[in-house]
């Protein structure tokens, strides 16, 4: 593998000062040079993860979807909770890459690279599971609205057509925005690579030579891109409640689904980002750029947005008793007490009772406890879904419509394969673009500057 | 060897590139240069930039994007006009999600064309006067004209504290 025109290696840095632009650069750059054996390891892993997935699909299309656990009239399970999952995954890049640019965060900018490609990445592992959830996948198209020769259109009025639109297009803005956020970087890299990285680079970053007229518009379009993202962000996820809410379901027909689910985003997205910087600042040596007061903000968002989340379900549960609703109280009834208690309180312990561990300093702060707690809010989140989706399904309006869905091998199988997918992706990544955002760093230390006052 | 076309400054601190900005300026130069690793107010202050005309492209592409997903939904409804859960043809309530979608789509995509169209990206070959450094902890200003500018730009670079003056 081509390398950068000098060796570099990271500051050991144990060593809080502010670093200077050349040690940024040099620091950043330092987690693009080749990698090691237990990153090739960490991959192998990964692509085995990943063929287990695909012989899992590849089953369920040779034998069909029988050998999930689906069955009437649940069609509906881990398929469709691990989509929401992963879009909920993508919410917390754009919420620290745009909505905190517009609140003008300035911690923001050590973490959120990682958040906005852990966001494109996460979006491509939701986009699979509408279609591995198809008996028929190679129909997959048919929710595409196109002209063909039966003069028939998708319709609109419909929730699933919304998502389609709704994450095609997050898909499209958040992978944009990550792009033009890497131009600076990309030309920073360009300019110490050589052989066929520095040709790659060259083509990446659009020949940017940061010159006041090339900041100046790149300025304002990427502020421009933050105001779009905002909204967008919280457009997603509630149009994602609505595949839902929008249905007559007993625990599915509710109005609070739309922040209930956009806040769930934030809190499991804010907790995907502290499971991966943990390990990934510890390899790369990057302990002084992504510092624990980034980790402690993370903690403080993953904490509000908890307590929202906690509050939703208490909302719920109050609702469906206070309604009067015979449907809605056996359905809840059944969520906490029924076929599925054991669901729904692997949810509650992980989302409400385990973040509460973020009120003390002591805890947030300590990155052993901070990356266990994150993945048991993870554990949670995909659990919510899993309850919201199946309990719902499973106890519908009259008896014999109740069943018990359980997974099989084929939905873990696919599971696992997506978790492998999303690793791989952003193990890739890892080694082509930088992992934090050069530029930014850079403008958020103090600016060389004169020892002597001028003139 | 041919007449240099410009002469670069090379700094190193920021305030001693808007020195050499401020003195160009007093001189009357118009034709220089700035690069920078990061973008500082500074720079933008002394420079006296304008509000980038990318607004205007936001604007048209946010609102083309409405029009475009009202009209397509609107369009498509009307063209296979088939009833469904009892609601009209036209139902605007769901028709806003996909014109919410498209504004902000096709209002994010001519935003990024427009920075690239008035940006002048992507930009082939070599700019004058730039130096890879520019991209890492130093600042450059590049001033272009004839012979007696450059040597006076020269000078000007000098006295407000470059650490190297080229001329390309």
């Amino acid at each position: 593998m081509a390398t950068l025109a000098t060796p570099i290696a990271a500051t050991p840095v144990h060593d809080q000062a502010l670093p200077t632009y050349a040690e940024t650069t040099r620091d950043v750059i330092a987690t693009l040079q080749p990698p090691g054996r237990k990153y090739y390891v960490g991959l192998g892993f990964v692509l085995l993860g990943l063929a287990f997935g695909a012989f899992g699909w590849g089953w369920q299309l040779r034998y069909g979807l029988g050998v999930t656990g689906y069955q009437p009239p649940i069609f509906w399970g881990t398929y469709i909770a691990c989509f929401v999952f992963w879009v909920g995954i993508a919410h917390s890049g754009t919420l620290i890459s745009a909505i905190l640019l517009l609140f003008r965060s300035t911690w923001r900018t050590a973490v959120y690279r990682c958040a906005e490609m852990m966001t494109v990445f996460a979006v491509m592992t939701a986009g699979l599971f509408p279609v591995l959830h198809l008996g028929r996948a190679w129909y997959a198209y048919w929710v595409f609205p196109y002209p063909n020769f039966r003069g028939v259109w998708s319709n609109f009025r419909s929730p699933l057509v919304w998502d389609v639109f709704a994450i095609s297009t997050y898909l499209t803005v958040s992978a944009t925005f990550l792009t033009m956020g890497l131009i600076p970087d990309f030309a920073a890299v360009r300019d110490r690579a050589i052989g066929w990285r520095k040709q790659l680079y060259s083509l990446l970053s659009f020949g940017w030579k940061g010159s006041d007229r090339e900041w100046r518009h790149f300025g304002r379009m990427y502020l421009y891109l933050a105001g779009f993202a905002t909204p967008l962000v919280l457009s997603v996820h509630s149009v994602v409640s609505w595949d839902f809410a929008m249905a007559i379901v007993p625990g599915w027909h509710a109005t609070i689904f739309a922040p209930y689910f956009v806040a769930g985003a934030i809190f499991s997205g804010c907790a995907m980002v502290i499971t991966i910087l943990v390990p990934l600042r510890k390899a790369y040596h990057l302990e002084r750029y992504i510092q624990v007061r980034h980790f402690e903000n993370l903690a403080k968002v993953c904490l509000l947005t908890g307590l929202i989340v906690a509050y939703a379900y208490g909302v719920e549960f109050l609702m469906a008793w206070y309604s009067g609703n015979p449907f809605e109280r056996a359905s809840f009834y059944n969520r906490a007490f029924g076929d599925y208690w054991w669901a729904t309180w692997i949810m509650l312990s992980c989302n409400v009772f385990v973040p509460q561990l973020l009120w003390f300093k002591k805890l947030r702060t300590n990155l052993s406890v901070l990356f266990v707690v994150s993945i048991l809010i993870n554990v949670g989140m995909w659990f919510e879904r899993w309850v919201i989706i199946v309990t719902g399904l499973s106890h519908e309006y009259e008896p014999w419509q109740w069943t018990y869905y359980f997974f099989r091998w084929p939905e873990i199988a696919i599971l696992v394969g997506s978790f492998c997918w999303f690793s791989m992706w952003f193990l890739l990544a890892i080694k082509f673009l930088p992992v934090v955002a050069i530029s930014e760093l850079k403008e958020a230390l103090p600016p060389p500057l004169k020892a002597q006052a001028r003139r | 060897m041919s007449a240099p076309a410009g002469v670069v400054g090379v700094f190193g601190r920021l305030d001693a590139t808007v020195a050499a900005i401020e003195a160009l300026q007093g001189r009357g130069y118009a034709n220089y240069r700035v690069y920078s690793p990061v973008p500082r107010p500074e720079l933008a202050e002394v420079l006296k930039q304008k509000v980038s005309a990318v607004r205007l492209f936001t604007l048209f592409g946010a609102l083309f994007g409405t029009c475009f997903g009202f009209f397509y939904a609107i369009a498509t409804s009307l063209d296979w006009p088939l009833i469904t859960g009892g609601k009209p043809i036209i139902s605007w309530p769901p028709f806003i999600v996909i014109g919410f979608e498209t504004t902000i789509l096709l209002g994010s995509l001519i935003t990024v064309g427009g920075m690239f169209l008035l940006a002048g990206l992507p930009k082939l070959g070599r700019a004058p006067g730039y130096d890879p450094r520019f991209s890492d902890d130093k600042f450059g200003v590049v001033a272009f004209g004839g012979p007696a500018q450059l040597a006076e730009a020269r000078e000007l670079f000098r006295t407000a504290g470059a650490e190297e003056v080229k001329d390309v």
